[in-house]
């Protein structure tokens, strides 16, 4: 199993994303994930900025590096950017919108798809397979189950198999507005948000009213309140056909998770249970976590 | 501009096509369309029925396969694509590109429009539907500014067609896996968003409160006049406070762009609302015949009647209505 790690999703200062980096660079990682995919206004770097440090990145890593790009492209100055970065040249691409994906197959360019991207059965894999796709991260409300169907679905219809990615840790992306919620929050217009997604380095966390944690706000996306995390489902995320395990960037304690999966690919023993969700992998509702469902 | 109004049964069709709407769109009675609600669409002999009083009254009748197939049911999907053909529709609402294509290579006579589910904001995403389906009308997210509405109608040869009234997604359609999340149902997945099985409503120290798959949605006051637990609509808190964090109860009212719509050169308004009753089919489909007909008439007296708006807001949720993301201080 490889291991990836996805782009940073929340906001962070420049010298934070620079040490993140540095300390990733480190450890024992197969694909590194850089860009901004929730809001082109971030711009502690612009998109050379991004492109400079990824190639910083691959100097310092073996780790196959891709510039993943904006998952929700609203203005024109946006779908510019996005061209500008399937124009790059150099690295590989995960497309999070079909405006990637126009882009990447125009250029006949291979490319990753997103957890963005809704393609949800091995008939509409086959699609995008056929436009240049070579990676797949399925949707992240799909279940483990749903994901090998897809991929059997493929070599019934004689397509060759991508690369299967499943996000495997970190708060799930869930869903994309216009709305900032973070400036909603602050009682700011979205015009003049004044970044202040920077003043939380893991989003905001969003409760009911008896304190149940439900969501996490961060810009325009909403992501699960509770980490979802798949190492205790390690055997079953091979069984299902997972190539590649995401784990998603939280601004503590990276070095450990990536440590701690890296012990169990190589055959450590995957912990009994995990704090936080896996209900998805298990066809439930998100949220859950299989002990709770009562699945083991 | 065309207007495009929901069906969820008989009745509602011909309120509509009563009321003097241009196309009239419906689901079969399954989870193939992003409505599949207890009790809701048409059986076969309805849209049987339905389907010759449109040609009758020469109007237009638009069915949507728009949810995304599972790999274990594909059957369905397949069969909903060769039931419309042979139907004669319209026009096939679509979002799954499996969908698309199968509709492509099995009937290429079939109009093909990309459902909002499709989640196409830009002009390329646009292209790749267009030049790989085909796709001759594509109905955009409820994401957009009217001035970034009119820049994709500039980037693209694909007819634009945008919602005009009804229940207001605060997230971009077919990017939200909140109710899922909550619930283990899905837009996407199951053509539902916070499932009415899952709602549970209870009395509480007195206060009314309403529940998702347990989760509290929110609590009213007596005074408080209490919603449908719409996930994204209830009260939360967030950094201590609590408030309507993600939308408050409110309706897409857009009857004051209709001029800007038509400048822009988009070529269809839609009424969202399958769900909901024919007699508010009947009343939203009217007023807004009524307000594209004085437009029309003379477009530049075009004023919004104290009647059009009160009709509208009466059928709104919480009796609130919002230009949405078309205004951008909604944002």
């Amino acid at each position: 199993m490889k291991l990836s790690l996805g782009p940073i999703l929340f906001f962070w200062p420049r010298d934070q994303v620079t040490r993140f980096y540095a300390d990733m660079a480190e450890l024992p990682l197969d694909i590194v994930y850089m860009g901004e995919t929730v809001c082109a206004k971030r711009r502690e770097f612009n998109l050379d900025g991004w492109i400079g440090l990824a190639r910083e990145m691959r100097e310092a890593t073996k780790a196959q590096i891709v510039l993943s790009g904006l998952t929700l492209l609203e203005a024109n100055s946006e779908v510019s950017s996005l061209k500008r970065l399937c124009d790059n040249g150099d690295f590989m691409v995960e497309a999070n919108d079909m405006a990637a994906v126009q882009f990447l197959s125009e250029r006949k360019l291979p490319f990753a798809g997103g957890p963005a991207l809704n393609i949800y059965s091995g008939r509409a894999l086959a699609e995008f397979i056929d436009s240049g796709l070579v990676r797949w991260s399925p949707p992240v409300e799909c279940a483990g189950s749903m994901i090998k169907t897809t991929i059997e679905q493929l070599d019934e219809l004689g397509v060759k198999r991508p690369e299967v990615e499943v996000f495997a840790y970190g708060h799930l992306p869930l869903a994309y507005s216009a709305r900032c919620f973070t400036a909603r929050a602050e009682n700011r217009p979205k015009d003049e948000c004044e970044f202040c997604c920077i003043n939380y380095e893991e989003g905001i966390p969003l409760a009911s009213q008896e304190g149940q944690s439900l969501f996490t706000i961060n810009g325009i996306q909403t992501m699960s309140a509770e980490i979802n995390n798949l190492l205790a489902d390690y055997q079953s995320l091979k069984d299902h056909g997972a190539d590649i395990a995401r784990l998603s960037p939280r601004a503590k304690g990276m070095t450990e998770v990536v440590q701690a999966w890296d012990k169990v690919r190589n055959g450590g023993q995957p912990p009994l249970a995990v704090q936080g969700c896996n209900g998805y992998w298990h066809g439930r509702p998100g949220m859950m976590s299989a002990e709770e469902a009562g699945l083991c | 501009m065309q207007l495009v109004c929901p069906a969820g049964s008989l009745p509602a069709l011909k309120a509509a096509v009563r009321q003097g709407a241009d196309a009239i769109y419906v689901g079969f009675k399954d989870d193939t369309n992003a409505r599949h609600f207890a009790g809701l669409n048409l059986t076969d002999k309805q849209l049987g029925e339905g389907v010759d009083l449109i040609r009758q009254n020469n109007r237009k009748l638009y069915i949507a396969v728009n949810t995304y197939a599972q790999p274990d049911g594909w059957e369905r999907w397949q069969r909903a694509v060769d039931q419309a053909a042979a139907m004669g529709v319209d026009a096939l609402i679509a979002a799954d590109p499996a969908v698309l294509a199968y509709a492509t290579k099995a009937h290429p006579d079939l109009n093909l429009h990309l459902s909002v589910q499709g989640s196409a904001t830009n002009g390329p995403a646009l292209s790749f539907y267009q030049q790989r389906y085909n796709i001759k009308r594509a109905v955009l997210p409820r994401v957009l500014s009217l001035a970034q509405v009119k820049q994709v109608a500039e980037s693209t040869t694909v007819p634009i067609e945008v919602f005009a009234f009804g229940s207001l997604c605060i997230m971009a359609e077919g990017r939200c896996h909140l109710s899922s999340y909550l619930t283990g149902e899905s837009p996407n997945l199951c053509g539902v968003c916070s499932p009415a099985k899952a709602v549970r409503w209870s009395n509480e120290d007195g206060k009314l409160s309403s529940r998702l798959n347990d989760v509290l949605i929110d609590r009213y006051e007596e005074d408080e006049s209490a919603g449908y637990p719409t996930l994204c609509k209830g009260r939360f808190i967030v950094n201590g406070k609590r408030f309507h964090a993600l939308e408050e109860p409110t309706s897409l009212d857009t009857m004051d762009l209709i001029p800007e719509l038509k400048k822009i050169g988009v070529s269809a308004v839609k009424i969202e609302g399958r769900q909901r009753s024919p007699a508010y089919t009947e009343q939203v489909t009217r007023a807004w015949r009524e307000a594209l007909d004085s437009y029309k008439r003379n477009p530049e007296q075009f004023r919004v009647q104290d009647s059009w708006r009160q009709t509208l807001a009466g059928l709104s949720e919480g009796s609130q209505t919002t230009l949405g993301a078309y205004h951008r201080a909604w944002q």
